[in-house]
């Protein structure tokens, strides 16, 4: 319940509308607030929800979605296309100086994975790159801190360095960094301390060892499960600092990551990098889109929409929707459905891309594998119009004679008709669900597929 | 000026060391917080749609989640209709009230279920970098300091540095730290902690375990083996779970309670970094679903930076920083 995504979300207020044909102001304003609900439980600050909220509605009462036959789609659309917007393109490139070595400072909260990013970083420098970074333990203060990126220094083959715990982060930096122009090193990273962004006296020290190391990236790592405090979190350290970019830490876990949005909304930077995962190989380029989606919870169905959108004439999935309801499919329609199916892409793609189909009993016996569309379109071919229409006439000698004519076997042809009925039986809850209080559907979006 | 603004300039006139910070204002007791509160709201304007707009978005930003908010405010919101409340000063008592009792019942005892006559086991769980380490050592400090035994139990073998870092603890506060190598199985180095803390006859066993994510289905069962090795060896052990978590986390919290109160059976929470801006509101729907209380909140890195948790000082601390930020923000338009 707490985490329904936004789909789910705009069901109840889609079927409200359903029955009126038209969308009024007033329906756009329920939807809104279901947006903006959604958003909150992503842990999207709320003042940045309330900004969006405005730009939002302010298209959605305009024709784009009040004329258009989808309102839902049309709704979801607009705020991907905003969230997409305001997230910025993927940018996960670190700076190179034009003068080496190259100097990237990590910085952020107690525990947000600064040291941990540090090792990974300087393992896809070396490894996508092929960098010779040199990584710097500046955390004089947590207990072993510099033990922990030696043993991250270690486990890579990888140089750190560090001076104890008894010299001062300014220092420490300075010296990395003359160090590192010995050794011919094209890169250096510096682990600092994890401090609050209130904390006056460790921020000053930050600002000192910017003067000394004169970074050309300075990167926030912020915690993908932070909450509404990451936005004071976000603006402090790029007041104080000026950052480069940011560090999504800890996506391989279950949050929302709705931090993300702040983050970038307050600071203007861009998030380079996702971490997800301990290891030292687990970061990963980030992707504004997919985290839009994951944000919305509502797997890459928007994706899907698009896809949807450029491929099927609305008035024919209106007919298509009406014929599902009604138990009326035929064969022809499948096959139609079939052949849209396939433009869109690979099948299972599909399926993965609708957010609960994978838990739907239903779908895994209708699964379709790719290669078998050939013979699916071969036995439908080999049906007569009568059969086509009316699958129930398909007795065992109708059966054999459309065997032979596809190059099947009859127990092809058997499951065919099978999987059809099941398919039929399961389109007909699907659409049922649309309408009805049961959970789990596909959030009142009408697929030309179902 | 607004309600918010009204009730932060009385606070400070009357008490600098209550709005100040939440840490300052942990020696108050409860009555005279809410006695407080109830002086604060003298002049103030009506119970509006507007009040309950500001109040719903400083829980929102609080990270209380939107769905305890809307309970809260509907509930509220019917209250001063029952009870014809239409003045904020009426009002106020009530919430500060109602959320303090959401977190802890008047009759709770509070505290660790210790035991009298033999050794007491803690076991530390939770997410990547909470605090729990960090904890065991606040935590080792306080017992030290009444006079109790303690034992440390280095049960995170996964993480770089992680031994050493309790090992540093164990020196600060003058512990035994019992550990094995590096990538041991953390359920070896528990039963080997509680056999070494009973022989040296410990009275409180502390256990750390790495951090991990609650949706990491084979680090669930790890943590479920340690577990189980621990009641193995003492029955009625571990004596209390507690769930450590970052007060900078969002509605995630909700889910790593569920998920590790259903592994582990979690007693109680440990709420850390409550020295920064985050208020860790997500306790309160915590409470409210799973009725899992907080015991204990970290304050700072430090030795003493520990304290038994208090729901009203924590409901005064909810609302002062955004009392403050109003203030602000008032004065600036002025
Ligand atoms: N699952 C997961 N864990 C991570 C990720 N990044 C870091 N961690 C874990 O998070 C915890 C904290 O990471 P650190 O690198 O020590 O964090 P830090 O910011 O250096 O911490 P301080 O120096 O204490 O401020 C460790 O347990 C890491 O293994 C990630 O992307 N996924
Ligand atoms: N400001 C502040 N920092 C804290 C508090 N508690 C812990 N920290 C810091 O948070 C960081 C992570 O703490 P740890 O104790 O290593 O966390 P952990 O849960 O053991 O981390 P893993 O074992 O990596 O999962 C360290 O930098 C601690 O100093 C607190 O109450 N306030
Ligand atoms: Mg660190
Ligand atoms: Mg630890």
């Amino acid at each position: 319940m707490a985490f329904e995504g936004l789909a789910e979300r705009l069901q109840g207020t889609l079927n409200k509308i359903r029955g009126k044909g038209k969308v009024s102001e007033a329906d756009v304003k329920v939807m809104m607030r279901e947006v903006r609900l959604a958003l909150l439980e992503a842990d999207v600050n709320f003042k940045v929800v309330k900004d969006f909220i405005a730009r939002v509605k302010e298209r959605a009462v305009g024709q784009e979605v009040l004329e258009s036959l989808t309102p839902g789609q049309q709704v979801v659309k607009v705020v991907n296309e905003e969230l997409t917007a305001l997230m910025g393109g993927e940018q996960s490139r670190i700076a190179t100086a034009q003068k080496p070595p190259t100097v990237v400072m990590m910085v952020g909260l107690q525990g947000a994975g600064k040291t941990t990013t540090t090792g990974k970083l300087a393992n896809h420098l070396r490894k996508k790159h092929n960098r010779n970074p040199l990584m710097v333990a500046a955390d004089i203060y947590r207990p072993a801190a510099i033990k922990q990126l030696e043993t991250l220094g270690k486990q890579l083959d990888m140089p750190v360095f560090s001076m104890g715990d008894q010299v001062s982060p300014v220092e420490i930096a300075k010296e990395a960094i003359a160090r590192a122009k010995e050794e011919h090193h094209d890169y250096v990273l510096i682990d600092t301390a994890g401090r609050l962004h209130v904390d006056e006296e460790l921020m000053t020290e930050l600002d000192e060892v910017k003067e000394v190391a004169r970074p050309d990236e300075i990167l926030l790592v912020v915690d993908a499960m932070t909450g509404q405090d990451a936005v004071n979190v976000a603006e402090s350290f790029n007041d104080r600092l000026g950052i480069t970019g940011a560090v999504l830490t800890k996506l391989d876990g279950d949050t929302r990551g709705g931090a993300a949005l702040s983050v970038r909304a307050v600071t203007g930077t861009p998030i380079k990098f996702a971490g997800m995962g301990e290891k030292t190989d687990a970061l990963e380029p980030f992707h504004p889109e997919r985290m839009a989606s994951r944000i919305l919870g509502m797997g890459d169905v928007l994706t899907l929409i698009e896809k949807a959108q450029t491929n099927v004439d609305e008035e024919r999935a209106k007919e298509l929707e009406r014929k599902m309801r009604t138990n009326e499919l035929t064969f022809d329609d499948f096959l139609e459905q079939l052949a849209q199916v396939r433009n869109m892409g690979p099948l299972d793609e599909l399926m993965n891309m609708m957010p609960g189909a994978g838990k739907m009993k239903g779908l895994k016996n209708v699964q379709v594998d790719e290669k078998q569309i050939g013979q699916i379109e071969a036995i439908v071919r080999s049906m007569t119009k009568a059969e086509k229409e009316d699958p129930s006439i398909l007795n065992a000698s109708r059966r054999r004679r459309i065997a032979k004519g596809s190059g099947t076997s009859i127990q092809d042809v058997n499951r065919l008709i099978k999987q059809f009925g099941e398919m039929k039986k399961m389109m007909k809850q699907m659409s049922g669900m649309q309408k009805g209080k049961k959970k789990g559907g596909l959030g009142g979006m009408k697929f030309p597929f179902m | 000026m607004s309600f918010f603004k009204k009730l932060k300039e009385k606070i400070t006139t009357q008490t600098d060391s209550v709005t100040s910070k939440f840490k300052d204002g942990l020696t108050k007791t409860r009555d005279s917080f809410v006695g407080q509160m109830n002086e604060l709201v003298k002049d103030y304007r009506k119970v509006d749609e507007e009040f309950f707009e500001e109040l719903e978005d400083i829980l929102i930003s609080a990270d209380v989640g939107v769905h305890t908010v809307m309970e809260l405010i509907d509930e509220l919101r019917e209250e001063a209709k029952r009870r014809n409340i239409s003045e904020a000063e009426d009002i106020q008592p009530l919430i500060s009230e109602k959320l303090a009792e959401l977190l802890q019942k008047d009759d709770e005892e509070g505290g660790l279920n210790m035991q009298e006559n033999d050794m007491t086991v803690i076991l530390f769980v939770g997410v990547n970098g909470v605090g729990k380490t960090t904890t065991i050592g606040k935590m080792a400090h306080k017992f030290k300091e009444e006079g109790k035994k303690v034992v440390l139990a280095a049960g995170d073998t996964f993480r770089a540095g992680a031994i050493e870092q309790l090992e540093v603890w164990g020196e600060r506060t003058g512990v035994d730290v019992v550990k094995q190598q590096a990538g041991s199985d953390p359920a070896a180095v528990m039963y080997d902690a509680v056999q070494s803390a009973r022989s040296k006859k410990a009275d409180v066993l502390l256990c750390d375990t790495a951090g991990r994510l609650q949706n990491k289905v084979n680090l669930m069962n790890e943590l479920e083996k340690v577990k189980r090795v621990i009641s193995r060896e003492i029955p009625d052990a571990p004596h209390e779970v507690l769930l450590v978590l970052d007060a900078t986390t969002g509605q995630n919290a909700m889910s790593q309670a569920k998920t590790f109160s259903k592994s582990t059976d979690v007693s109680g929470i440990v709420l850390t970094k409550l020295d920064g801006t985050a208020k860790g509101g997500i306790v309160l729907a915590i409470r409210n679903e799973l009725d899992i209380p907080v015991k204990f909140v970290g304050l700072g890195e430090g030795l003493d930076d520990l304290q038994e948790f208090q729901a009203d000082q924590y409901v005064h601390g909810l609302f002062a920083d955004v009392l403050k930020e109003a203030e602000e923000a008032a004065e600036k338009s002025e």
